[in-house]
Protein backbone atom coordinates (compact mmCIF):
# COMPACT_ATOMS: atom_id res chain seq x y z
CA UNK A 1 0.00 0.00 0.00
CA UNK A 2 1.03 3.57 -0.74
CA UNK A 3 2.69 5.00 2.63
CA UNK A 4 0.29 8.29 2.73
CA UNK A 5 -3.19 6.08 2.47
CA UNK A 6 -1.58 4.04 5.14
CA UNK A 7 -1.77 6.96 7.17
CA UNK A 8 -5.21 8.21 6.16
CA UNK A 9 -6.25 5.52 7.45
CA UNK A 10 -6.00 5.85 11.08
CA UNK A 11 -7.94 9.05 10.87
CA UNK A 12 -10.60 7.86 9.45
CA UNK A 13 -13.47 6.49 12.54
CA UNK A 14 -14.82 3.10 12.08
CA UNK A 15 -18.74 3.76 10.61
CA UNK A 16 -18.00 7.13 9.36
CA UNK A 17 -19.01 8.48 5.79
CA UNK A 18 -16.41 9.04 4.01
CA UNK A 19 -16.12 10.40 0.62
CA UNK A 20 -12.91 10.24 -1.56
CA UNK A 21 -11.96 12.23 -4.26
CA UNK A 22 -10.23 11.07 -7.34
CA UNK A 23 -9.99 7.88 -5.93
CA UNK A 24 -8.54 6.24 -8.74
CA UNK A 25 -9.24 2.14 -8.65
CA UNK A 26 -10.67 2.41 -5.18
CA UNK A 27 -8.19 0.42 -4.26
CA UNK A 28 -7.91 3.01 -0.67
CA UNK A 29 -11.35 2.80 -0.26
CA UNK A 30 -12.21 -0.29 -0.47
CA UNK A 31 -9.58 -0.88 2.42
CA UNK A 32 -11.54 1.70 4.39
CA UNK A 33 -14.37 -0.10 3.65
CA UNK A 34 -13.19 -3.56 4.95
CA UNK A 35 -11.08 -2.09 7.92
CA UNK A 36 -13.35 0.48 8.84
CA UNK A 37 -16.57 -0.39 7.94
CA UNK A 38 -17.04 3.32 6.13
CA UNK A 39 -19.97 4.20 4.25
CA UNK A 40 -17.51 5.70 1.15
CA UNK A 41 -18.44 7.26 -1.82
CA UNK A 42 -15.78 7.61 -4.46
CA UNK A 43 -15.70 10.36 -7.29
CA UNK A 44 -13.60 9.44 -10.64
CA UNK A 45 -13.71 10.39 -14.16
CA UNK A 46 -11.01 8.13 -15.42
CA UNK A 47 -13.09 5.30 -17.08
CA UNK A 48 -10.69 2.30 -16.52
CA UNK A 49 -10.84 2.96 -13.11
CA UNK A 50 -14.60 3.75 -12.40
CA UNK A 51 -15.27 0.48 -13.63
CA UNK A 52 -12.35 -1.20 -11.52
CA UNK A 53 -13.83 0.41 -8.52
CA UNK A 54 -17.04 -0.60 -9.49
CA UNK A 55 -16.45 -4.12 -9.90
CA UNK A 56 -15.04 -3.86 -6.24
CA UNK A 57 -18.42 -3.47 -5.37
CA UNK A 58 -17.79 0.55 -4.05
CA UNK A 59 -20.50 3.32 -4.67
CA UNK A 60 -18.16 5.40 -7.42
CA UNK A 61 -20.38 8.65 -9.41
CA UNK A 62 -18.75 10.06 -12.03
CA UNK A 63 -17.22 13.51 -11.26
CA UNK A 64 -15.06 15.66 -12.82
CA UNK A 65 -13.77 18.17 -9.52
CA UNK A 66 -12.75 20.87 -11.61
CA UNK A 67 -16.50 21.75 -12.64
CA UNK A 68 -17.09 21.92 -8.82
CA UNK A 69 -18.69 19.82 -6.25
CA UNK A 70 -22.09 21.69 -5.41
CA UNK A 71 -24.12 18.72 -5.52
CA UNK A 72 -22.87 18.03 -2.02
CA UNK A 73 -24.98 19.44 0.78
CA UNK A 74 -23.07 20.93 3.42
CA UNK A 75 -21.77 18.43 6.13
CA UNK A 76 -23.14 15.64 4.40
CA UNK A 77 -19.53 13.43 5.37
CA UNK A 78 -17.72 12.90 8.64
CA UNK A 79 -14.44 12.96 6.41
CA UNK A 80 -13.75 14.17 2.85
CA UNK A 81 -10.37 12.29 1.37
CA UNK A 82 -8.33 13.67 -1.45
CA UNK A 83 -4.82 11.89 -2.08
CA UNK A 84 -2.79 12.98 -4.14
CA UNK A 85 -5.26 14.93 -6.56
CA UNK A 86 -4.71 18.81 -4.86
CA UNK A 87 -1.75 18.97 -7.61
CA UNK A 88 -3.93 18.53 -10.46
CA UNK A 89 -7.02 19.86 -9.97
CA UNK A 90 -7.71 23.97 -11.32
CA UNK A 91 -8.57 25.61 -8.49
CA UNK A 92 -6.97 23.58 -5.25
CA UNK A 93 -8.00 26.80 -3.02
CA UNK A 94 -11.53 26.52 -3.92
CA UNK A 95 -11.59 22.87 -3.21
CA UNK A 96 -10.29 22.84 0.08
CA UNK A 97 -13.17 25.38 0.86
CA UNK A 98 -15.66 22.87 -0.63
CA UNK A 99 -14.46 19.77 0.84
CA UNK A 100 -14.03 21.56 4.85
CA UNK A 101 -17.92 22.53 3.53
CA UNK A 102 -19.09 19.27 2.79
CA UNK A 103 -17.15 17.12 5.44
CA UNK A 104 -16.44 17.48 9.07
CA UNK A 105 -12.80 17.00 8.60
CA UNK A 106 -10.67 16.43 5.04
CA UNK A 107 -7.47 14.86 4.50
CA UNK A 108 -5.55 15.90 1.48
CA UNK A 109 -2.23 14.63 0.10
CA UNK A 110 0.40 15.88 -2.28
CA UNK A 111 3.89 15.25 -3.39
CA UNK A 112 5.90 17.80 -2.06
CA UNK A 113 7.72 20.50 -4.41
CA UNK A 114 9.91 21.68 -1.81
CA UNK A 115 11.82 18.22 -1.24
CA UNK A 116 15.39 18.52 -2.11
CA UNK A 117 15.96 16.27 -5.18
CA UNK A 118 13.40 18.92 -6.81
CA UNK A 119 15.41 21.76 -5.85
CA UNK A 120 18.37 20.23 -6.60
CA UNK A 121 17.40 19.12 -10.29
CA UNK A 122 15.93 22.73 -10.74
CA UNK A 123 19.59 24.14 -9.28
CA UNK A 124 21.64 21.93 -11.50
CA UNK A 125 19.56 21.18 -14.47
CA UNK A 126 18.16 24.54 -14.98
CA UNK A 127 14.68 22.47 -16.29
CA UNK A 128 11.75 21.53 -14.37
CA UNK A 129 12.22 18.15 -12.08
CA UNK A 130 11.34 14.67 -13.56
CA UNK A 131 11.29 11.65 -11.29
CA UNK A 132 10.55 8.31 -10.67
CA UNK A 133 7.12 9.41 -9.08
CA UNK A 134 6.55 12.49 -11.34
CA UNK A 135 7.84 10.94 -14.82
CA UNK A 136 6.36 14.01 -16.98
CA UNK A 137 7.79 16.57 -18.75
CA UNK A 138 6.22 19.55 -18.06
CA UNK A 139 4.01 20.20 -21.13
CA UNK A 140 1.67 17.40 -20.95
CA UNK A 141 2.08 16.82 -16.97
CA UNK A 142 -1.36 16.57 -15.34
CA UNK A 143 0.00 17.91 -12.06
CA UNK A 144 -0.49 21.83 -13.10
CA UNK A 145 -0.05 23.01 -9.43
CA UNK A 146 2.92 22.17 -7.24
CA UNK A 147 2.96 23.36 -3.89
CA UNK A 148 5.44 22.63 -1.00
CA UNK A 149 4.77 21.86 2.26
CA UNK A 150 5.55 25.24 3.49
CA UNK A 151 3.06 26.72 0.64
CA UNK A 152 0.23 24.60 2.17
CA UNK A 153 0.98 25.63 5.37
CA UNK A 154 0.44 29.26 4.50
CA UNK A 155 -2.56 28.63 2.44
CA UNK A 156 -3.72 27.01 5.59
CA UNK A 157 -3.15 30.00 7.74
CA UNK A 158 -4.61 32.46 4.98
CA UNK A 159 -7.83 30.35 4.96
CA UNK A 160 -8.48 29.61 8.60
CA UNK A 161 -7.66 25.91 8.50
CA UNK A 162 -6.74 23.92 11.25
CA UNK A 163 -4.33 21.50 11.28
CA UNK A 164 -5.16 19.07 13.00
CA UNK A 165 -2.06 16.59 12.35
CA UNK A 166 0.36 16.01 10.05
CA UNK A 167 2.59 12.99 8.68
CA UNK A 168 5.44 13.05 6.41
CA UNK A 169 6.61 10.69 4.13
CA UNK A 170 10.50 10.42 3.44
CA UNK A 171 12.34 8.38 0.96
CA UNK A 172 12.52 5.46 3.47
CA UNK A 173 10.15 3.43 4.48
CA UNK A 174 11.35 3.46 7.84
CA UNK A 175 10.63 6.17 10.47
CA UNK A 176 11.19 9.13 8.55
CA UNK A 177 13.30 10.81 11.05
CA UNK A 178 15.26 13.77 8.42
CA UNK A 179 10.93 14.17 7.07
CA UNK A 180 9.56 14.74 10.28
CA UNK A 181 12.11 17.18 11.04
CA UNK A 182 12.03 19.08 8.17
CA UNK A 183 9.51 18.31 5.90
CA UNK A 184 9.76 21.40 3.70
CA UNK A 185 13.13 19.63 2.77
CA UNK A 186 12.91 15.69 3.12
CA UNK A 187 9.43 14.36 2.51
CA UNK A 188 8.48 13.37 -0.40
CA UNK A 189 4.37 13.27 0.21
CA UNK A 190 2.75 15.53 3.00
CA UNK A 191 -0.14 14.41 4.15
CA UNK A 192 -2.47 16.54 6.25
CA UNK A 193 -5.49 16.18 8.66
CA UNK A 194 -7.63 19.54 8.80
CA UNK A 195 -10.85 20.66 9.95
CA UNK A 196 -12.47 24.63 10.27
CA UNK B 1 -29.92 -16.77 -25.00
CA UNK B 2 -31.62 -19.23 -27.00
CA UNK B 3 -35.66 -20.19 -27.37
CA UNK B 4 -37.88 -18.70 -25.13
CA UNK B 5 -41.35 -18.55 -24.95
CA UNK B 6 -44.09 -16.12 -23.62
CA UNK B 7 -46.27 -16.61 -21.00
CA UNK B 8 -49.87 -15.05 -19.73
CA UNK B 9 -50.48 -14.85 -16.00
CA UNK B 10 -54.37 -13.87 -15.62
CA UNK B 11 -55.47 -11.60 -12.64
CA UNK B 12 -58.77 -11.38 -11.28
CA UNK B 13 -58.27 -9.59 -8.44
CA UNK B 14 -59.03 -5.48 -9.34
CA UNK B 15 -56.44 -3.55 -9.35
CA UNK B 16 -57.33 -0.18 -8.67
CA UNK B 17 -55.72 2.74 -10.98
CA UNK B 18 -54.27 5.88 -10.29
CA UNK B 19 -56.57 7.55 -12.44
CA UNK B 20 -59.27 6.19 -9.41
CA UNK B 21 -60.66 3.45 -11.84
CA UNK B 22 -60.22 -0.09 -11.47
CA UNK B 23 -59.22 -2.83 -13.68
CA UNK B 24 -61.89 -5.94 -12.60
CA UNK B 25 -58.96 -8.44 -14.40
CA UNK B 26 -56.28 -8.56 -16.81
CA UNK B 27 -53.34 -10.35 -18.22
CA UNK B 28 -50.14 -9.86 -18.37
CA UNK B 29 -47.71 -11.80 -20.63
CA UNK B 30 -44.22 -12.31 -19.70
CA UNK B 31 -41.04 -14.41 -20.60
CA UNK B 32 -38.40 -15.39 -18.05
CA UNK B 33 -34.78 -16.26 -18.30
CA UNK B 34 -32.36 -18.19 -16.29
CA UNK B 35 -33.48 -20.21 -13.16
CA UNK B 36 -34.79 -18.84 -9.76
CA UNK B 37 -32.92 -20.43 -7.41
CA UNK B 38 -34.29 -22.08 -4.14
CA UNK B 39 -34.46 -18.86 -1.64
CA UNK B 40 -35.91 -16.85 -4.87
CA UNK B 41 -33.14 -14.31 -4.44
CA UNK B 42 -31.68 -13.98 -7.68
CA UNK B 43 -34.65 -12.66 -9.85
CA UNK B 44 -34.11 -9.24 -11.94
CA UNK B 45 -37.27 -7.80 -13.19
CA UNK B 46 -37.03 -6.18 -16.57
CA UNK B 47 -39.12 -3.03 -17.02
CA UNK B 48 -39.92 -1.94 -20.73
CA UNK B 49 -39.70 1.84 -22.73
CA UNK B 50 -42.08 3.30 -24.77
CA UNK B 51 -42.53 0.82 -27.55
CA UNK B 52 -41.07 -2.38 -25.83
CA UNK B 53 -42.54 -5.85 -24.83
CA UNK B 54 -41.90 -8.45 -22.94
CA UNK B 55 -39.74 -10.40 -25.67
CA UNK B 56 -36.41 -9.16 -24.19
CA UNK B 57 -33.83 -12.02 -25.38
CA UNK B 58 -33.99 -15.05 -26.77
CA UNK B 59 -35.63 -16.13 -30.20
CA UNK B 60 -39.33 -17.87 -30.04
CA UNK B 61 -38.51 -19.80 -33.06
CA UNK B 62 -35.36 -21.59 -35.08
CA UNK B 63 -36.23 -18.94 -38.05
CA UNK B 64 -36.78 -15.69 -36.01
CA UNK B 65 -33.86 -13.67 -37.46
CA UNK B 66 -34.21 -10.60 -34.55
CA UNK B 67 -33.38 -11.67 -31.33
CA UNK B 68 -35.37 -10.02 -28.32
CA UNK B 69 -34.71 -6.12 -27.95
CA UNK B 70 -31.84 -6.35 -25.26
CA UNK B 71 -30.16 -9.51 -26.05
CA UNK B 72 -26.93 -7.47 -26.00
CA UNK B 73 -27.99 -7.23 -22.07
CA UNK B 74 -29.15 -10.38 -21.39
CA UNK B 75 -28.06 -14.13 -21.25
CA UNK B 76 -25.00 -15.90 -20.20
CA UNK B 77 -21.92 -13.74 -19.41
CA UNK B 78 -23.92 -10.53 -20.20
CA UNK B 79 -24.52 -7.91 -17.84
CA UNK B 80 -27.54 -9.35 -16.50
CA UNK B 81 -25.93 -12.46 -16.45
CA UNK B 82 -28.16 -15.80 -17.08
CA UNK B 83 -25.89 -17.72 -15.42
CA UNK B 84 -26.81 -16.27 -12.15
CA UNK B 85 -29.82 -14.89 -12.77
CA UNK B 86 -33.83 -15.26 -13.36
CA UNK B 87 -34.87 -12.85 -15.47
CA UNK B 88 -38.11 -11.92 -15.93
CA UNK B 89 -39.66 -9.51 -18.57
CA UNK B 90 -43.06 -8.63 -19.18
CA UNK B 91 -44.93 -6.50 -21.54
CA UNK B 92 -46.94 -3.75 -19.64
CA UNK B 93 -50.83 -3.09 -18.71
CA UNK B 94 -51.94 -0.78 -21.61
CA UNK B 95 -49.31 -2.79 -24.07
CA UNK B 96 -49.95 -4.22 -27.29
CA UNK B 97 -48.22 -7.42 -27.65
CA UNK B 98 -50.33 -9.31 -25.59
CA UNK B 99 -50.81 -7.63 -21.84
CA UNK B 100 -54.06 -6.04 -21.67
CA UNK B 101 -54.14 -2.95 -23.61
CA UNK B 102 -57.04 -1.01 -25.56
CA UNK B 103 -56.64 -3.59 -28.22
CA UNK B 104 -58.24 -6.31 -25.99
CA UNK B 105 -61.78 -6.82 -25.29
CA UNK B 106 -63.73 -5.16 -22.92
CA UNK B 107 -65.71 -7.48 -20.73
CA UNK B 108 -68.47 -5.29 -20.20
CA UNK B 109 -69.05 -4.26 -23.76
CA UNK B 110 -67.57 -7.18 -25.66
CA UNK B 111 -65.44 -4.95 -27.54
CA UNK B 112 -62.00 -3.73 -27.95
CA UNK B 113 -61.58 -0.84 -25.36
CA UNK B 114 -59.72 0.92 -27.56
CA UNK B 115 -59.90 5.26 -26.22
CA UNK B 116 -61.87 3.80 -23.24
CA UNK B 117 -59.16 2.19 -21.92
CA UNK B 118 -58.39 3.75 -18.37
CA UNK B 119 -55.46 6.26 -18.12
CA UNK B 120 -52.30 4.58 -16.70
CA UNK B 121 -49.17 5.50 -14.65
CA UNK B 122 -45.85 4.28 -14.56
CA UNK B 123 -47.10 3.06 -11.01
CA UNK B 124 -49.80 1.83 -11.90
CA UNK B 125 -47.30 -0.71 -14.15
CA UNK B 126 -45.43 -1.25 -10.71
CA UNK B 127 -47.97 -2.20 -9.15
CA UNK B 128 -48.95 -4.76 -11.64
CA UNK B 129 -45.69 -5.96 -11.68
CA UNK B 130 -45.38 -6.78 -7.68
CA UNK B 131 -48.38 -8.85 -8.30
CA UNK B 132 -46.35 -11.03 -10.83
CA UNK B 133 -44.24 -11.10 -8.78
CA UNK B 134 -46.33 -12.29 -6.10
CA UNK B 135 -47.72 -15.10 -8.45
CA UNK B 136 -44.55 -16.39 -8.76
CA UNK B 137 -43.14 -16.25 -5.12
CA UNK B 138 -40.38 -13.71 -5.37
CA UNK B 139 -40.30 -11.61 -2.25
CA UNK B 140 -37.69 -9.34 -3.10
CA UNK B 141 -36.02 -8.05 -6.37
CA UNK B 142 -32.47 -8.90 -6.36
CA UNK B 143 -32.49 -5.71 -9.07
CA UNK B 144 -34.94 -3.81 -10.74
CA UNK B 145 -33.67 -2.46 -13.94
CA UNK B 146 -35.11 -0.51 -16.94
CA UNK B 147 -33.85 2.12 -20.03
CA UNK B 148 -35.66 5.47 -20.69
CA UNK B 149 -39.44 4.74 -19.46
CA UNK B 150 -38.19 1.18 -18.27
CA UNK B 151 -35.92 3.53 -15.77
CA UNK B 152 -38.45 5.76 -14.58
CA UNK B 153 -40.31 2.42 -13.52
CA UNK B 154 -37.45 1.30 -11.71
CA UNK B 155 -37.25 4.54 -9.67
CA UNK B 156 -40.92 4.04 -8.74
CA UNK B 157 -40.34 0.72 -7.47
CA UNK B 158 -37.87 1.80 -5.40
CA UNK B 159 -40.13 4.31 -3.99
CA UNK B 160 -43.70 2.22 -4.13
CA UNK B 161 -41.60 -0.81 -2.64
CA UNK B 162 -38.48 -0.31 -1.14
CA UNK B 163 -38.38 -3.44 0.89
CA UNK B 164 -38.48 -5.54 -2.18
CA UNK B 165 -36.07 -4.17 -3.92
CA UNK B 166 -32.34 -4.24 -3.39
CA UNK B 167 -31.31 -2.73 -6.25
CA UNK B 168 -32.09 -0.09 -9.26
CA UNK B 169 -30.34 0.47 -12.45
CA UNK B 170 -32.01 3.22 -14.07
CA UNK B 171 -30.33 3.75 -17.85
CA UNK B 172 -30.58 7.11 -19.98
CA UNK B 173 -33.85 8.13 -17.82
CA UNK B 174 -34.94 10.61 -16.04
CA UNK B 175 -37.22 11.84 -12.88
CA UNK B 176 -39.66 13.95 -15.38
CA UNK B 177 -40.32 15.02 -18.56
CA UNK B 178 -38.81 18.49 -19.72
CA UNK B 179 -41.12 20.61 -21.88
CA UNK B 180 -39.22 19.80 -25.13
CA UNK B 181 -39.87 16.37 -24.62
CA UNK B 182 -43.27 16.54 -24.09
CA UNK B 183 -43.88 18.59 -27.31
CA UNK B 184 -42.36 15.76 -29.16
CA UNK B 185 -44.66 13.58 -27.99
CA UNK B 186 -47.54 15.51 -28.88
CA UNK B 187 -46.58 16.19 -32.28
CA UNK B 188 -46.42 12.03 -32.09
CA UNK B 189 -50.03 12.30 -30.47
CA UNK B 190 -51.31 14.58 -32.76
CA UNK B 191 -49.98 12.81 -35.97
CA UNK B 192 -51.75 9.93 -34.69
CA UNK B 193 -55.10 11.77 -33.30
CA UNK B 194 -55.43 13.40 -37.12
CA UNK B 195 -55.24 10.53 -39.19
CA UNK B 196 -58.50 9.86 -40.40
CA UNK B 197 -57.83 6.14 -40.15
CA UNK B 198 -57.82 6.86 -36.22
CA UNK B 199 -61.50 7.26 -36.35
CA UNK B 200 -61.39 8.47 -32.71
CA UNK B 201 -59.50 5.68 -31.67
CA UNK B 202 -62.36 3.12 -32.76
CA UNK B 203 -60.50 2.10 -35.42
CA UNK B 204 -60.83 -1.75 -34.59
CA UNK B 205 -64.49 -1.16 -34.60
CA UNK B 206 -64.34 0.89 -37.87
CA UNK B 207 -61.77 -1.66 -39.59
CA UNK B 208 -59.87 1.16 -40.45
CA UNK B 209 -56.13 1.81 -39.35
CA UNK B 210 -54.12 5.23 -38.74
CA UNK B 211 -51.18 3.61 -40.25
CA UNK B 212 -50.16 6.92 -41.45
CA UNK B 213 -50.41 8.67 -38.07
CA UNK B 214 -48.97 5.99 -36.49
CA UNK B 215 -45.94 5.86 -38.65
CA UNK B 216 -45.33 9.49 -38.74
CA UNK B 217 -45.39 9.66 -35.23
CA UNK B 218 -42.45 6.93 -34.91
CA UNK B 219 -40.44 8.74 -37.34
CA UNK B 220 -40.49 11.85 -34.80
CA UNK B 221 -39.65 9.68 -31.94
CA UNK B 222 -36.82 8.15 -34.13
CA UNK B 223 -34.87 11.20 -34.87
CA UNK B 224 -35.29 11.94 -31.12
CA UNK B 225 -33.42 8.79 -30.05
CA UNK B 226 -30.44 9.38 -32.04
CA UNK B 227 -28.12 11.75 -32.38
CA UNK B 228 -27.35 14.32 -35.10
CA UNK B 229 -23.97 12.44 -35.38
CA UNK B 230 -25.22 9.21 -35.70
CA UNK B 231 -27.39 10.51 -38.38
CA UNK B 232 -24.67 12.01 -40.39
CA UNK B 233 -22.58 9.05 -40.03
CA UNK B 234 -25.20 6.75 -40.85
CA UNK B 235 -27.07 8.75 -44.20
CA UNK B 236 -25.04 11.71 -44.96
CA UNK B 237 -26.66 13.60 -47.20
CA UNK B 238 -26.60 10.92 -49.65
CA UNK B 239 -29.61 10.63 -51.97
CA UNK B 240 -31.22 7.10 -53.20
CA UNK B 241 -31.06 8.39 -56.89
CA UNK B 242 -30.40 11.14 -58.61
CA UNK B 243 -27.46 13.35 -58.27
CA UNK B 244 -27.39 16.47 -56.23
CA UNK B 245 -27.37 18.78 -58.61
CA UNK B 246 -30.38 17.81 -60.41
CA UNK B 247 -31.94 16.12 -57.55
CA UNK B 248 -34.04 13.29 -58.29
CA UNK B 249 -37.80 12.07 -59.79
CA UNK B 250 -37.85 9.57 -57.06
CA UNK B 251 -40.42 9.60 -54.37
CA UNK B 252 -38.35 9.17 -51.50
CA UNK B 253 -35.30 11.33 -52.04
CA UNK B 254 -32.31 11.62 -49.27
CA UNK B 255 -31.28 8.18 -47.74
CA UNK B 256 -32.25 9.70 -44.42
CA UNK B 257 -35.80 9.65 -45.54
CA UNK B 258 -36.21 6.24 -46.62
CA UNK B 259 -34.56 5.30 -43.10
CA UNK B 260 -37.31 7.26 -41.28
CA UNK B 261 -40.04 5.82 -43.85
CA UNK B 262 -39.22 2.40 -43.45
CA UNK B 263 -39.18 2.77 -39.25
CA UNK B 264 -42.19 4.58 -39.39
CA UNK B 265 -44.00 1.45 -41.48
CA UNK B 266 -42.47 -1.36 -39.90
CA UNK B 267 -43.70 0.14 -36.59
CA UNK B 268 -47.14 0.95 -37.34
CA UNK B 269 -47.74 -2.73 -38.61
CA UNK B 270 -46.32 -3.79 -34.79
CA UNK B 271 -47.61 -1.53 -32.83
CA UNK B 272 -51.19 -0.55 -31.37
CA UNK B 273 -52.47 3.53 -31.81
CA UNK B 274 -54.08 3.62 -28.88
CA UNK B 275 -51.27 2.56 -26.86
CA UNK B 276 -48.78 4.78 -28.14
CA UNK B 277 -50.87 7.52 -27.08
CA UNK B 278 -51.34 6.08 -23.85
CA UNK B 279 -47.76 5.44 -23.04
CA UNK B 280 -46.60 8.41 -23.79
CA UNK B 281 -48.97 9.99 -21.46
CA UNK B 282 -47.77 7.74 -19.40
CA UNK B 283 -44.59 9.51 -19.82
CA UNK B 284 -45.34 12.62 -19.72
CA UNK B 285 -47.19 12.47 -16.23
CA UNK B 286 -44.18 10.80 -14.78
CA UNK B 287 -43.15 13.00 -12.07
CA UNK B 288 -40.81 11.27 -9.62
CA UNK B 289 -41.08 13.66 -6.74
CA UNK B 290 -44.49 15.59 -7.17
CA UNK B 291 -45.93 13.57 -4.10
CA UNK B 292 -42.80 14.78 -1.79
CA UNK B 293 -43.40 17.96 -2.23
CA UNK B 294 -41.43 18.05 -5.65
CA UNK B 295 -38.37 17.11 -3.60
CA UNK B 296 -36.52 14.38 -5.10
CA UNK B 297 -34.50 14.48 -1.62
CA UNK B 298 -37.02 13.69 0.47
CA UNK B 299 -38.55 11.20 -2.30
CA UNK B 300 -35.26 8.95 -2.28
CA UNK B 301 -35.11 9.83 1.56
CA UNK B 302 -38.25 6.43 1.64
CA UNK B 303 -35.76 4.40 -0.59
CA UNK B 304 -33.48 1.85 0.79
CA UNK B 305 -32.20 -0.02 -2.42
CA UNK B 306 -28.57 0.48 -4.18
CA UNK B 307 -28.94 2.50 -7.09
CA UNK B 308 -27.08 2.35 -10.89
CA UNK B 309 -27.43 5.37 -12.88
CA UNK B 310 -26.35 5.23 -16.34
CA UNK B 311 -26.37 7.91 -19.53
CA UNK B 312 -24.98 8.62 -22.85
CA UNK B 313 -22.78 11.91 -23.74
CA UNK B 314 -24.78 12.11 -26.90
CA UNK B 315 -28.95 11.58 -25.72
CA UNK B 316 -30.25 14.72 -26.05
CA UNK B 317 -33.74 12.88 -25.00
CA UNK B 318 -32.72 12.10 -21.60
CA UNK B 319 -29.52 13.96 -21.43
CA UNK B 320 -27.05 13.32 -18.90
CA UNK B 321 -27.79 16.03 -16.95
CA UNK B 322 -31.13 14.34 -15.86
CA UNK B 323 -29.42 11.24 -15.05
CA UNK B 324 -27.09 13.93 -12.59
CA UNK B 325 -29.96 15.14 -11.06
CA UNK B 326 -31.12 12.06 -10.07
CA UNK B 327 -27.58 11.32 -8.92
CA UNK B 328 -27.17 14.30 -6.83
CA UNK B 329 -30.97 13.34 -5.33
CA UNK B 330 -29.63 10.47 -4.39
CA UNK B 331 -26.24 11.85 -3.12
CA UNK B 332 -28.19 14.49 -0.64
CA UNK B 333 -30.25 11.28 0.60
CA UNK B 334 -27.43 9.65 1.52
CA UNK B 335 -28.62 6.85 -1.13
CA UNK B 336 -25.75 4.42 -2.20
CA UNK B 337 -25.51 5.46 -6.07
CA UNK B 338 -22.91 4.64 -8.64
CA UNK B 339 -23.49 6.73 -12.03
CA UNK B 340 -21.35 7.02 -15.35
CA UNK B 341 -21.64 8.98 -18.05
CA UNK B 342 -20.76 7.09 -21.00
CA UNK B 343 -19.35 7.83 -23.71
CA UNK B 344 -21.61 7.22 -26.85
CA UNK B 345 -22.29 8.56 -30.27
CA UNK B 346 -25.56 7.01 -30.83
CA UNK B 347 -28.01 9.14 -28.61
CA UNK B 348 -30.89 7.61 -26.41
CA UNK B 349 -30.46 4.16 -28.62
CA UNK B 350 -27.62 3.81 -27.32
CA UNK B 351 -29.04 1.81 -24.51
CA UNK B 352 -30.15 -0.67 -26.54
CA UNK B 353 -26.54 -1.05 -28.42
CA UNK B 354 -23.49 -3.21 -27.87
CA UNK B 355 -20.89 -0.64 -26.55
CA UNK B 356 -18.46 -2.08 -24.76
CA UNK B 357 -17.89 0.53 -22.35
CA UNK B 358 -21.51 0.58 -21.29
CA UNK B 359 -21.32 -3.21 -20.70
CA UNK B 360 -18.26 -3.19 -18.81
CA UNK B 361 -19.71 -0.57 -16.36
CA UNK B 362 -22.90 -2.86 -16.21
CA UNK B 363 -21.60 -6.18 -15.66
CA UNK B 364 -18.94 -4.67 -12.77
CA UNK B 365 -21.95 -3.20 -10.81
CA UNK B 366 -24.02 -6.37 -11.57
CA UNK B 367 -21.42 -8.67 -10.00
CA UNK B 368 -22.79 -6.77 -6.65
CA UNK B 369 -26.66 -7.86 -7.29
CA UNK B 370 -27.99 -10.89 -5.26
CA UNK B 371 -25.03 -11.73 -3.11
CA UNK B 372 -26.03 -9.05 -0.61
CA UNK B 373 -29.18 -10.58 0.40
Amino acid sequence: MRLDLAHIQRWIKPGSRVLDLGCGNGMFLQMLQEQRQVNGLGLEIDDGNITEAISRGLNIVEQDLDKGLTNFPDQSFDTVVMAHALQVVHYPDQILDEMLRIGRECVVTFPNFGHWRCRLYLATHGRMPVSKSMPFSWYDTPNIHFCTVLDFEQLCADKGITILEREMVGNTQRKPLLASTWPNMFATTAIYHITR
Amino acid sequence: MGLVAPRTAHFDDPLTLACGRQLASYDLVYETYGELNKDKTNAILICHALSGHHHAAGIHSESDKKPGWWEQCIGPGKPIDTNRFFVLSLNNLGGCHGSTGPSSINPDTGKPWGPDFPVLRARDWVHSQARLADRLGIQCWAAVIGGSLGGMQALRWSLEYPERIKHCVAIASAMKLSAQNIAFNEIARQAILSDPGFASGHYLDNDSVPDKGLGLARMVGHITYLSEDAMARKFGRSLRTGTLETGTDDNVEFQVESYLRYQGSQFSESFDANTYILMTRALDYFDLAREYDNDPVAAFRHASCSYLVLSFSTDWRFSPARSREIVDALIAAGRPVSYSELEANEGHDAFLLPIPRYLDVFSAYMQRVGVDS
